[in-house]
């Protein structure tokens, strides 16, 4: 636990709420003192690395196990059609059709076929690439187009960097947006989550919703509101009812959203960000450690 | 009956609270859906009144009977989830792991493991303030969007749509590519795209359209904040023009979306100028394109 | 010849269901015995997975020569549906399963 990255997942209840800027910004902020690793587990729309241009050092496949029909092995006994939940596997009169994107890779009908006429093999989802800007290591997974889940790929994605960055002080983690299950798949491990959301009654409503599934995930968490001054303090009541640190109120600027549209780093432009991060840092740090709380 | 999807790739646009302008104007002619199941946002604007709700069970659980276990720990092995572990003594299914393959209870001797549907979510029908009727959801925490949710609401609408004799259907869609949108999508009109000139906002928006593509569905576009960023809103303008794509309008960065939010109001309820006109006028012509077609037809 | 519907109801004037793995019936005519009959497939409908496979599984079983739906069955659908001998065609929303089988008949449907 002591010498294992401090891993500190940023997610919102919604996408849009500037989850991504603060990922980029942190990353490359801290990136300016030491080596980290940002991962981006958005795996169905993976947007970080729009931010970034670096040197690809590193590609690999995804992959998933599927069944594939032995033919000549098979009795037409009709069993995997039956256990597959999932209606990933047909017998349609003499044929045996296996739907690769449907299958979750339980091993049920594989294990269960009397004769073996379902072996598992392995099957491509997607890529996974690890880019490098001096300090900064960039891992992202992309969903092949077609594949829906994406769960097994954020895992993979997290293990990779886990298995690979094991000697950095600090991971960080863009997550998917919402509250389904790639969020929980996405922050399970994490040491800490920062929750990021717009002081707007969409923002609240997103945000109760996030601090929820947090809180049935027992994380530490701490919330940064983004583009404060517009909106009303609903959130900012809301926090300090349930508790929870306000770890930054970013200011609304027209500016900030200027620089965003074109891809650039907010910090570098404007200082009051820079102290801003800083803080949201030392905070994490310290939560992760279990100073806090 | 004519149903209007509203998608943008990735939240954040203002996509929901176009979405709701929209409910505005249609008034009650139009039939609100709410698509955006994982985060619902859009009823905050609409004084729904919760008039129907009922849960909503999507996919399989499973869950040990501890009496009838004789801990011969087959499942446990079998499950490639990891879901299944021994505690205080005790096989359980941790049930945010579970996958609900239902292998377990394939491999028990004692029938020990029972599947049972799993609670996802909630859904509402509500009486809403622009004297319509609205369907919404609430997908629960670790739920898996399949996109049935999704489905339902969108089914309900319909079917109330063509009850009531209402012309329109407002679907508030899905973010991403997935299911979800897939769901959002299927049986649709028209969609309207709204999309930010920013970096992410035009890969999104691209992302999208290879999707409404596939559906042959006509599609506009809103470009909101249009002002941010006039070399990128340049950009997309172009992509319209290749694609074919109705460019609705552009919409300045304007605070005021916020200001009518907090009240609780949509933005053609509080602002009487610039974006009021724009969307009104957006408005009038997705209901021509909509109407067009269906003489094309 | 046997011909297959996605519909809402299990008449000549239901609506036709516009979706194909999530439809609610599907209905089929026989124009030898010219005789409507429908199977309800509510238990697919309630499915969070593969709705669309198991429709076509469905179908399979029985077998007709003609399929005719609203939106078109999904990609995993038409994979399942091409192993059989059986024409598809699409685009029959908005219409009841009379209406559509009309169109069908003037060749005003479009085959997938
Ligand atoms: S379970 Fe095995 S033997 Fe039986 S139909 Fe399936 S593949 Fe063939
Ligand atoms: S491995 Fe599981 S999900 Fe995949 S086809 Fe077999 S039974 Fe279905
Ligand atoms: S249903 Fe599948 S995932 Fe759930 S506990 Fe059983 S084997 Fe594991
Ligand atoms: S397979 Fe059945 S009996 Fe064996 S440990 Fe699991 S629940 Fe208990």
């Amino acid at each position: 636990m002591t010498n294992s990255p401090a891993r500190i997942a940023i997610a919102s209840g919604k996408g849009g709420t500037g989850k991504t800027t603060l990922a980029t910004n942190l990353a490359a902020y801290i990136a300016e003192q030491e080596e980290v690793v940002l991962v981006d587990l958005d795996v169905e729309e993976p947007n970080s690395g729009l931010f970034f241009k670096g040197d690809l050092i590193h590609e690999e496949s995804n992959f998933k196990m599927i069944p594939q029909w032995d033919e000549p092995k098979c009795t037409f006994c009709g069993l995997c059609q039956k256990v597959c939940n999932f209606h990933a596997v047909l017998q349609l009169g003499p044929t045996i059709l296996v739907f690769p994107e449907l299958c979750h890779s339980c091993y049920a009908c594989s294990e269960l076929c009397p004769t073996d006429a379902l072996p598992m093999i392995s099957k491509r989802t997607g890529k996974l690439s690890d880019f490098r800007i001096n300090n900064l290591h960039f891992v992202e997974s992309r969903l092949d187009v077609g594949e829906e889940q994406a769960v097994p790929t954020i895992s993979k994605t997290k293990q990779y960097s886990n298995e690979n960055y094991a000697h950095l002080r600090i991971e960080i983690y863009d997550c998917p947006p919402g509250t389904s299950c790639p969020v929980i798949e996405a922050t399970k491990n994490a040491d800490f989550v920062i929750l990021i959301t717009e002081p707007t009654p969409f923002g609240l409503h997103d945000l109760t919703l996030a601090i929820e599934t947090m809180r049935t995930l027992k994380k530490p968490m701490g919330v940064v509101v983004n583009r404060y001054g517009i909106g009303n303090d609903a959130v900012i009541d809301y926090c300090q009812k349930e508790n929870i640190t306000i770890l930054a109120k970013i200011p609304n600027s027209r500016r900030i959203a200027e620089l965003y549209s074109s891809g650039k780093l907010i910090y570098q432009e404007i200082p009051e960000v820079k102290e801003l991060l800083s803080n949201i840092l030392d905070y994490c740090l310290k939560a992760s450690k279990g100073d806090i709380e | 009956m004519k149903e209007i999807v509203i998608i943008s790739g990735k939240g954040g646009t203002g996509k929901t609270s176009i979405t709701a302008s929209f409910a505005v104007l249609g008034g009650n002619n139009a039939v609100v859906a709410d698509c955006d199941v994982d985060a619902a946002d859009m009823h905050l604007l609409m004084q729904p009144d919760f008039d129907f709700s009922e849960d909503f069970y999507s996919g399989e659980l499973a869950t040990i009977d501890a009496n009838n276990c004789i801990r011969c720990n087959k499942c446990a092995k079998v499950c490639r989830f990891g879901a299944i572990s021994i505690r205080s003594m005790q096989y359980v299914i941790d049930p945010l792991s579970c996958e609900g393959c239902g292998y377990c209870a394939r491999v028990c001797p004692t029938e020990a493991i029972t599947n049972k549907n799993r609670l996802a979510g909630k859904w509402y029908i509500s009486n809403i303030k622009t004297g319509s009727i609205m369907v919404h959801a609430r997908l629960g925490i670790g739920a898996d969007n399949s996109g049935k949710l999704v489905a339902k609401v969108k089914n309900e609408a319909r079917d109330i749509a063509f009850e009531e004799r209402k012309d329109i259907i407002l679907v508030d869609g899905s973010p991403g590519v997935g299911c979800p949108v897939v769901s959002s999508l299927s049986g649709a009109n028209f969609v309207v795209l709204v999309t930010e000139p920013s970096v992410s906002g035009l890969h999104d928006l691209k992302r999208v359209y290879e999707l409404v593509k596939k559906f042959k569905i006509k599609a506009g576009c809103i470009i909101n904040k249009s002002d941010v960023n006039p070399k990128k809103r340049d950009e997309i303008v172009g992509f319209l023009a290749e694609e074919n794509i109705v460019h609705l309008a552009d919409l300045p960065y304007d605070e005021n979306f916020t200001s009518a939010m907090t009240q609780g109001q949509t933005i053609v309820e509080y602002d009487q100028n610039s974006i009021k006109t724009l969307l009104t006028s957006s408005w009038e012509r997705i209901k021509q394109l909509v109407i067009n077609q269906n003489h094309n037809r | 010849m046997k011909i297959a519907f996605t519909a809402k109801g299990t008449v000549w004037d239901s609506m036709m269901d516009p979706r194909f793995g999530r439809t609610m019936f599907i209905v089929l005519y026989d124009d030898e015995s010219r005789t409507l009959t429908s199977f309800d497939n509510g238990v697919v409908e309630n499915e969070a997975h593969g709705a669309g496979t198991a429709t076509a599984q469905k179908i399979f079983e029985l077998s007709p020569d003609v399929l005719i739906t609203g939106n078109g069955p999904g990609s995993h659908a038409v994979q399942a549906l091409k192993q059989m001998n059986m024409r598809i065609f699409a685009e029959a929303h908005d219409m009841t399963i009379k209406q559509a089988f009309e169109k069908y008949k003037k060749g005003e449907l479009k085959e997938i």
